[in-house]
């Protein structure tokens, strides 16, 4: 089934037009449904396939019947008069099976001559196509000479036939006034005998006088028992009100069957719509119809129009809503329809957050695009948490997949510096096992992200280090060095690695580190020595013992240069 | 309704690429040779052809007359050759796994492709892996791979100069990386001064070839003169959700068009700033028409590098005038545009400069 955007968003617009007009959108894009359907089914060559697009041709031809039904008794709200049009359009328009018979008797050389002539008049008598009907009848007068009197009289009683207008010329009760003046005509002329000699004339117009069983007589002509009640409505009580259809409809379904056929869900639902039961209709199409499409935008549309009491179902939300939520919850399924999906939940105002949040964290980030695209739509929303937690997914996967940037990218875009943290443990880990930075382009060039986390600042401070000391800017390094001690940035994990890192400058010729930074570094060493007394490891382990004794070593041979250089420069 | 719908025109024989629902479709629109000067247009464009894509589609480029090439989401790059006998897409050739993750589980998949950009017979690709490929379209294997060129997400690539590509990433720097030379390095990285905003798309000026502009994922646009500096030139906010791609106007510089997440698409329109300066942005404009005239007085700076837009009167126009999803990508060719969104179909509009 095709689906459309909803206009569900034309949610402030009251106005009766406006919403006769968004139905008839509807019935638009439910027809153009229909039409591409219909040509999948005339182009397959596979039979099966055939016979699943044309099933769904007729499912889709019912859901514009019953659909249009609807628009005409709920959404226009036709009154007595206009009703009659309304429904007269409605039978014209759907009740097709007769067209291509029609179509043939016009087509043909002398209509007339042919056999299924009277029942194309007929037809068009039925449906109130009185200038068509005329138009055949005139033909047959003209290759019929004898029966010209009577075919006058015919004509000029169907040319008189009162039919309500849609402007405002005439009211109701001048109508029925005129109506019952014609009636009366049509009465004499019959009992009179006038079309006595021509069977076809007089059950015309035993029609036109609104006689049941002529009608019921033509029942192939017709095909469904709404043709039936139309038409009945149309020769016995043309100004019908809404209230009134109930009662002609349930008998017009009784005649028509006759008792032989039960009625089928479709009848069902037309009864309901008859009877103006919103929600029976609803109901019986929520029951009939396997997509809650229909449903859900027909639903939505009657609410718009203030026609459905809010009826509170279990769940605490209305049927619209309940409804919406359905259909919504569908879409979600789909690989890219779930954007419709969020605009419905939009509309729904009192769970519809909620669909949508639990909706949206389980839907498929195959790629980064996808996943900024639903991040965008949690962001529009202020749904943090599923900003957090959809950030934190695409960046557990860049870093299983050692993507240490994009990691960070996302870690970045959640503002989660406890995750930013954890790239750089990563990073620093990487580091220690292999002697050098992996992804130098991130770290460089880290920017002010770098604050977002402790651990970050860190990296890139110590990344700096590095860099100063391959520049040979060694003061400067050295400063750096400290600082990321003193300043705490550094986790006390790495002290041991900053401090052997300080060893080379130590050892250096020149004098790099000033006698206050020299005590620095040694209570640096002291405090790290110091604070872990029962470490076992620390005792034991030869190769930390060493270091810490060489540390301890340069640090007081570099203490006693600078020592002595800052006395000698001192005083100048 | 199609998700990531993608639309490409080509030169002078005007069909349109697009991809709904990970089909795709080529269409005929009729010759843009042939177009009026004020581009009234002959007919709908038909379809012609269409084939299924494994995948969803990245991106996509033409290679030549004949043969389009298609970055997958699957990490799987193939070129389509269109049969113009039998009006038939078939696949001609295909590099599977062109772009892959290795994760610790070691089990190697797919990572989405995300960039394609061709210089025929060379076809260069970048993914989610931060992986460079070179491939030549009558080559079976990669000529050459750059592994791990980026620790983050390239996010789109193109042409600089013949041997020479940019690429943008998700940390928001801007590369160059140079194909001849051997070493896995770029030989140059510009970056954004502030937040290391993810860059989507780029794209270079036609005839300047130091003017780049980039998109960003905050929907800014940001112009660089890479002859100097490391630091964009100019930055102009632009739109309030990521900037998908950004194209310079092939024959026509001085116009410069922009879509994004949020469901706009923008006509940047400089030639106004040159309307006293003599012109040298005609359509085919040249070089050497642009040194002829920097002797005159007035310095003929090329608009985009002016620093102060809102001095110099730039035009803006948002394109769209009913903005609902995402407009996923663009492409301009002469006086027409295309464009593809979330939503719908693509969109032709043929009156540019109307």
């Amino acid at each position: 089934m095709g689906l459309q955007r909803s206009e569900e968003e034309l949610a402030g617009k009251s106005r009766k037009a406006q919403l006769i007009q968004v139905s008839k959108n509807y019935r638009s894009v439910i027809r153009a449904c229909m039409e591409d359907m219909h040509q999948a089914a005339i182009s397959t060559r596979d039979p099966a396939l055939q016979g699943q697009y044309s099933t769904q041709v007729s499912i889709l031809s019912a859901m514009e019947l019953i659909w249009n039904l609807c628009e005409i008794l709920f959404v226009e709200a036709a009154t007595a008069g206009a009703l009659l049009l309304r429904l007269l359009d409605w039978v014209r328009l759907h009740v097709c099976d007769v067209d291509s018979m029609v179509r043939e008797v016009l087509s043909s050389e002398s209509p007339s001559k042919h056999k299924l002539f009277w029942n194309v008049v007929d037809v068009f008598v039925l449906q109130g196509r009185m200038d068509e009907a005329r138009h055949l009848l005139s033909k047959e007068a003209s290759a019929n000479p004898t029966s010209m009197n009577m075919y006058k009289i015919l004509d000029d009683l169907m040319k008189k036939m009162p039919v309500p207008s849609l402007g405002n010329t005439q009211t109701l009760t001048e109508l029925e006034l005129k109506w019952q003046h014609w009636h009366e005509e049509c009465q004499r002329y019959l009992q009179d005998g006038t079309f006595a000699s021509n069977p076809h004339m007089e059950s015309i117009c035993k029609i036109l006088l609104g006689d049941e069983d002529a009608i019921l007589e033509k029942k192939e002509l017709m095909t469904t028992w709404y043709h039936f009640l139309v038409t009945r409505l149309l020769y016995s009580h043309p100004t019908v009100k809404p209230m009134e259809l109930r009662f002609y409809a349930q008998s017009s379904m009784d005649l028509f069957l006759g008792g032989e056929n039960s009625p089928e869900p479709l009848d069902m639902i037309l009864m309901a719509a008859f009877e103006f039961e919103m929600h029976q209709v609803i109901k019986e199409c929520s029951i009939v119809l396997s997509n809650w499409w229909f449903v859900a935008h027909l639903t939505d549309l009657l609410d718009h129009c203030k026609l459905l009491q809010s009826h509170n179902l279990y769940f605490g939300s209305n049927m619209r809503e309940f409804l919406l939520l359905e259909y919504a919850s569908g879409l979600f399924s789909h690989h890219s329809l779930w954007q419709l999906g969020v605009d419905y939940f939009d509309h729904c105002p009192e769970f519809g957050r909620v669909y949508l949040e639990l909706h949206i964290e389980r839907i498929p980030l195959s790629t980064e695009q996808k996943a900024l695209k639903v991040l965008r739509i949690c962001e529009q929303r202020q749904m943090h948490e599923q900003v957090r937690s959809i950030c934190k997914i695409m960046a557990m996967k860049a870093l299983r997949n050692n993507r240490l940037g994009s990691a960070l990218s996302w870690s970045i875009r959640a503002k989660d510096a406890a995750f930013a943290t954890l790239i750089s443990d990563r990073f620093l880990k990487d580091y220690c096992e292999r002697g050098c930075f992996s992804d130098l382009d991130l770290i460089d060039n880290l920017g002010p992200s770098m604050l977002l986390s402790d651990r970050l600042t860190f990296l890139g401070k110590y990344r700096e280090f590095h860099r100063l000391y391959g520049e040979k800017r060694f003061p400067e390094a050295a400063r750096l060095l400290l600082t990321l001690m003193t300043a705490h940035i550094a986790p006390c994990s790495f002290w041991m690695t900053l401090l052997t890192d300080a060893l080379p400058l130590l050892e250096q010729k020149e004098v790099i580190f000033s006698a206050e930074q020299t005590y620095e570094l040694m209570r640096c060493l002291e405090d790290l020595t110091a604070g872990n007394p029962d470490k076992q490891k620390f005792q034991d382990d030869d190769i930390e013992t060493t270091k810490v004794e060489m540390l301890r070593l340069a640090l007081a041979r570099n203490l006693a240069r600078v020592i002595v250089k800052e006395g000698t420069v001192e005083g100048s | 309704p199609p998700l990531g719908v993608l639309s490409k025109a080509f030169s002078y024989k005007w069909g349109i690429v697009s991809v709904q629902d990970n089909r795709i479709s080529l269409w005929s629109a009729g010759d843009l040779g042939n177009a009026g000067l004020n581009g009234e247009y002959h007919g709908e464009p038909h379809l012609l052809c269409d084939i299924q894509h494994n995948g969803d589609v990245m991106d996509m480029q033409f290679l030549d007359q004949e043969r389009i090439v298609v970055a997958s989401s699957t990490g799987t790059v193939t070129i389509f050759r269109h049969h113009q006998n039998n009006q038939t897409l078939s696949a001609s050739h295909q590099w599977e796994k062109a772009h892959y993750h290795v994760d610790q589980d070691t089990c190697s998949g797919g990572a989405a492709c995300t960039g394609v950009i061709c210089n025929n017979p060379e076809i260069v690709t970048v993914g989610e892996d931060g992986r460079i490929n070179l491939f030549r379209a009558d080559q079976k294997d990669a000529v050459r791979i750059i592994e791990n060129a980026d620790s983050s997400t390239l996010h789109a690539v193109t042409f600089l100069r013949t041997s020479e590509i940019l690429t943008v990433n998700s940390i928001g720097q801007l590369k160059i990386w140079d194909l001849r030379q051997q070493r896995n390095e770029p030989s140059q990285i510009f970056s954004l001064a502030g937040d290391r905003v993810p860059l989507h798309c780029v794209d270079r000026h036609p005839n300047q070839q130091h003017i780049v502009a980039t998109g960003g994922q905050d929907g800014m646009l940001s112009i660089w003169d890479i002859r100097q500096g490391t630091m964009p030139v100019s930055l102009l906010n632009a739109h309030e959700a990521e900037m998908w791609e950004v194209h310079f106007h092939p024959s026509d510089p001085d116009h410069l068009f922009t879509c994004s997440e949020d469901g706009s698409l923008w006509h940047w329109d400089t030639s106004s700033n040159v309307s006293e300066k003599p012109s040298f942005l005609h359509q085919g404009g040249r070089s050497t028409a642009y040194l002829s005239h920097s002797t005159i007085n007035q310095s003929v700076v090329s608009a985009w590098l002016s620093n102060d837009p809102t001095k110099d009167r730039m035009e803006i126009t948002n394109l769209i005038p009913n903005q609902t999803l995402s407009v996923n990508s663009l492409d301009v060719l002469g006086p027409c545009l295309v464009y593809g969104t979330d939503a719908e179909a693509i969109y032709v509009n043929r009156q540019l400069f109307a």
